[in-house]
């Protein structure tokens, strides 16, 4: 390659058609983004270069919509070591070791494919964790499917289970945690969110910018395919009744190479040879080449007849443009490329030196000699189209006044009810389909306790860990859509407030999150005015409970045929604990227990499961979110748990304080008996009412707790104790146990298997 | 005890077996590559789980085949203890080192719970720690754990006391409801005529510690380190 060659124009491929408007629309360019991109060339662009400003521009790589609004986060904090542009982020979890996390959406594969869609949105993001250095410890996912009646919500449901649990299961990482809702808006567009935690040494954390040029750029993994090809496209549009044919635009995965892709990474990353990684995700090798030389300042060439293709016949375009899972790209530090290869061959997968690193800040790409491509890469980024989309904000409903809400006619019947509705049934016909237990650090199993707590391997005391026992890393998913839709800043500040209440409930200290934005088609005002309410509402609950975002992900145009999805700021949350013995799950599982409700009681029936499940209403205003009650209740709680005078807590959210006692009474297979308070609002508004900021406590000494709280200035009630085999509140209903399991337990597997 | 720990392509859970014996003999076992026929003499050899080859052709039918899996058939027939667990357990069974195989699921998922196993036998370098007819929780976790054997190779398993670990109740009853999988006769593990080898579907490995699963699989373990040392 001399220099001259660098500055040719490229040479057109034999049957390259000429570029029409139509072809540029059909890349997913408008009109006035092309002509950027003539401005950025010079002149017409070949296809592979058409395709390259395609991928790079879509919403997906670019963020077009939402970054000026997702600037508005908080992203610092003493312990956060790497904030949102990394392939993951990384927080300081004490001992020289960082957690790093990240969720990823992969919801439009998984609509069209729903086995492949979700298995290799597993495969995306366990690599966006492990190219970072780290050996991911955990997984999570978080899923909204649409009405059960809907006919094709059964299929979609046992695909993505399956694909999740299929690289899950193989890759060997614990699925520990989790949610699934079902609503009608998700009917055309289902929500698959994957989230994964990884642990790494502070010292030992590889990034993507790359450095010195002339040095190798490698390619390793899986050979390219055809696969996914224009996927970050295909995910930037709306769908509509032809979306069925964009079926081959989905990736096909391979958990058993990624297993090897993750050991051999991790082996070559114990010594010094990379100087910077990258896996190849959305837009393949464009985008992962395109981000380690911008983030670099440098050039590059590659020459793209050296990519290992798993067919013959395939042309530039199409290997820019692949979405072939399982594949990385670094760069090593020169005379290193023995010793790598050596060590991808051991584990058997392909491993090529594709090109070097150049000081023209220029993409050139090559095909057997003769340019093909050649971008500048600084205006690429630099001029991207940004919008600052016209936004209108959902006004706040009326409150909805509990007293016009009746009461249930069959006290009994109603728990039974919502313990059986598709949201609070029980979910364990989905995670006893995931490993949730494999490498055998998992101490809070799913429905063990409000988040998952799973150890953190090589933190033992001779490794340097001051703790007395084991440290742990809680991890929750967590989002109400609903309260969202009803108002997106309530519902972005409760998301988050929700995260951080349930890693709080096992005894963590809550430390930073990943937000994955899922909303509808950001060119209307009503969408892109969701998407600005929830950012504030988040923004402001993450800044008063010091709980910043380090990650995250966006996913627009969940629309089909114009109707959007309910607005889904999905929070994923990572906390600490120094010891796990001092940790609370949620299970009952020990008799004279005293049940303490910490929180205020107001009785908020407006957007709960109560009035939508028994009186098939969805309104009012959701309840409000007080940050600063948040705190001080959540602290009190937490220093009780780690204090240990906590026997189980369990947050109130979905159902209020009956559905929390519910489900803590079936998990420890225990019985108890409240009784209201004196003075109480209407039985209704206490048992259901979804106001926040709660806990259900169990304790031994439930005298002292209530006196603790009294001087902590939060409120608190006994209201109970647990014993026998059914849940009874005095004067209303009392269920044997064996009846409400049979109810809460039995909905998703009878759905699951009753004929379409 | 001296012991080694085979790795192939896809295993996944030779670091949990490693941190079991690790934690019960103090010493971490020797990891053996697959391709590597010639490893230290050992006084025990463990097949772990995992999805070898991806499990690809058939579960633990590749795996099977390889270099090193030649030299675990050489030295059982010597009488070195083989412990095959999970994917180890269906390696086993396609190298012939035990009778029977493991087909899908009769339910087509995979499945993680936990689960009871019945203590067959106590006179076994395996299970000596235990008592004959003990009731245990361990957990199970895969896809391909229904065990099948031939009218006549069942019986023979019955008669010469091969049956190790049954699927039970909490309370000790075989029956359906204690079964994951679909097992014949409720079968989770399986002994050579000799009882120097145990092919077995659940997870003793993962349940050695209070906080992480309970201690129900330590016995496996200690009775092995008592026996082999």
């Amino acid at each position: 390659m001399t220099v001259a060659q660098e500055k040719n124009p490229p040479v057109k491929l034999p049957n390259e058609p000429a570029i029409t408007p139509q072809i540029v629309a059909e890349h997913g360019l408008a009109p006035d983004e092309y002509q950027r991109l003539l401005k950025i060339m010079g002149r017409d662009p070949t296809m592979v270069e058409l395709g390259i400003f395609s991928a790079m521009w879509s919403e997906h790589c670019s963020y077009k919509s939402s970054k000026v609004w997702l600037k508005k986060l908080p992203t610092k904090a003493p312990w956060v070591i790497q904030g949102p542009g990394e392939n993951a982020g990384v927080i300081d979890i004490g001992d020289g070791q960082a957690a790093i996390f990240k969720m990823e959406s992969h919801n439009h594969p998984s609509y069209i494919e729903p086995y492949q869609g979700a298995a290799t949105g597993v495969g995306g993001i366990l690599r966006d964790v492990f190219t970072m250095g780290a050996r991911p410890v955990a997984n999570l996912n978080a899923l909204r499917f649409g009405d059960p009646k809907n006919a094709r919500t059964r299929h979609l449901v046992s695909g993505v289970v399956a694909g999740i649990a299929g690289y899950g299961n193989c890759m060997g990482i614990p699925t520990v945690g989790g949610e699934t809702n079902f609503h009608p808006a998700y009917n055309g567009n289902i929500l698959v969110n994957a989230m994964t935690v990884g642990v790494a040494s502070t010292d030992k954390i590889f990034y993507a910018a790359a450095a010195g040029v002339g040095n190798p750029m490698v390619y390793v993994g899986s050979k390219t395919g055809r696969d996914g090809i224009h996927g970050a496209t295909m995910s930037s549009t709306e769908f509509n009744e032809d979306s069925e044919s964009k079926r081959p635009t989905v990736q096909v995965g391979d958990p058993f190479v990624e297993k090897l892709l993750l050991e051999a990474c991790l082996e070559l990353m114990a010594t010094d040879a990379i100087i910077a990684i990258q896996d190849m995700g959305a837009a393949g090798l464009t985008s992962s080449s395109f981000e380690m030389a911008a983030k670099g300042g440098l050039g590059l060439v590659m020459e793209l007849d050296k990519v290992p293709m798993r067919e013959t016949g395939m042309n530039p375009y199409e290997l820019m443009l692949s979405e072939s899972q399982e594949r990385m790209l670094m760069v090593l530090k020169p005379g290193r490329e023995e010793e790598a290869r050596k060590i991808f061959e051991k584990w058997e997968l392909d491993f090529a030196v594709i090109g070097h690193l150049t000081d023209t800040e220029r993409m050139v790409l090559t095909w057997h000699g003769d340019v093909v491509g050649n971008i500048p890469i600084p205006p690429l980024v630099t001029e991207a189209p940004m919008y600052e989309r016209p936004w209108k904000l959902t006004p706040l409903p009326a409150e909805l006044d509990a007293a016009k809400v009746p009461a249930p006619a069959d006290w009994k019947a109603s728990l039974l009810t919502l313990m059986s509705s598709p949201d609070l049934a029980s979910k364990a016909w989905i995670w006893h389909q995931y490993d949730h237990l494999i490498m055998g650090n998992t101490a809070i199993r799913p429905q063990g306790g409000d988040a998952a707590l799973v150890r953190v391997p090589g933190a033992s005391k001779e490794a340097g860990h001051k703790g007395a026992g084991h440290k742990g890393l809680a991890m929750t998913s967590d989002c109400t859509p609903r309260y969202v839709q009803a108002h997106p800043e309530t519902g972005g500040r409760q998301a988050v407030a929700e995260a951080w209440r349930n890693i709080t409930a096992v005894g963590a200290r809550p430390l930073a999150v990943t937000d994955n934005m899922n909303f509808g088609n950001p060119q209307k005002p009503e969408i892109m005015g969701q998407f600005a309410g929830a950012i504030m509402g988040m923004a402001e609950a993450c800044t008063a409970l010091d709980f910043p975002v380090v990650s995250g992900n966006v996913s627009l145009y969940n629309e089909t045929e114009g109707r959007p999805i309910l607005p889904t700021p999905t929070i994923g949350a990572v906390g600490v604990i120094d010891d796990i013995a001092t940790s609370a799950g949620s299970r009952l599982v020990k008799d004279g227990l005293a049940l303490v409700l910490v929180g205020d009681t107001k009785g908020w029936l407006g957007q709960s499961i109560y009035l939508r499940e028994l009186h098939g209403r969805e309104e009012g205003a959701p309840p409000p979110v007080d940050l600063a009650v948040e705190r001080r209740n959540g602290d009190f709680v937490r220093g009780q748990i780690v204090g240990r005078k906590v026997a189980a807590c369990h947050d109130l959210s979905d159902g209020g304080l009956l559905v929390a006692l519910a489900e803590m009474c079936l998990s420890g297979s225990m019985g108890a008996t409240i009784k209201l308070p004196q003075g109480a609002i209407a039985p209704h508004a206490y048992l259901y009412g979804e106001d926040q900021g709660r806990y259900l406590i169990a304790a031994d000494d439930g005298g002292a707790l209530v006196e603790a709280a009294q001087k902590a200035g939060v409120p608190a009630v006994l209201l109970g104790y647990s014993g026998g085999s059914d849940i009874t509140v005095e004067g209303l209903l009392s269920v044997p146990l064996q009846e409400l399991r049979d109810a809460h337990e039995a909905w998703l597997p009878s759905y699951m298997n009753s004929a379409a | 005890m001296k012991s080694a720990i085979l790795v192939f392509p896809g295993s996944n859970r030779e670091g949990d077996v490693a941190q079991a014996i690790e934690l019960v003999t103090g010493r971490r076992p020797q990891m053996v590559w697959h391709g590597d026929g010639d490893f230290e003499k050992v006084d025990l050899i463990v097949v772990p789980g995992g999805f070898s080859y991806g499990d690809y052709l058939r579960c633990g039918a590749m795996a099977a085949q390889s270099p090193v899996m030649a030299e675990v058939k050489k030295r059982a027939a010597q009488g070195v203890p083989v412990l095959g667990i999970c994917n180890g357990f269906q390696i086993v069974t396609e190298a012939g080192l035990l009778p029977g195989t493991l087909m899908r699921n009769s339910h087509l998922k995979f499945v993680c719970a936990d689960v009871h196993l019945k203590v067959e036998t106590s006179q076994s370098l395996f299970t000596n720690r235990y008592q004959a007819g003990q009731v245990i929780k361990v957990p199970v976790a895969h896809a391909e754990g229904n065990y099948f054997a031939d009218a006549d190779t069942m019986k023979k398993l019955e008669d010469r006391g091969q049956i190790a670990f049954r699927y039970c109740a909490p309370d000790g009853t075989v029956d359906g409801r204690g079964n994951p999988n679909g097992s014949s006769s409720n079968i989770a593990g399986v002994f050579n005529e000799t009882k120097t080898v145990l092919g077995l579907m659940p997870h003793p490995e993962n349940a050695v510690e209070p906080m992480f699963g309970g201690t129900d699989g330590r016995g496996l373990f200690e009775g092995m380190v008592e026996a082999l040392s």
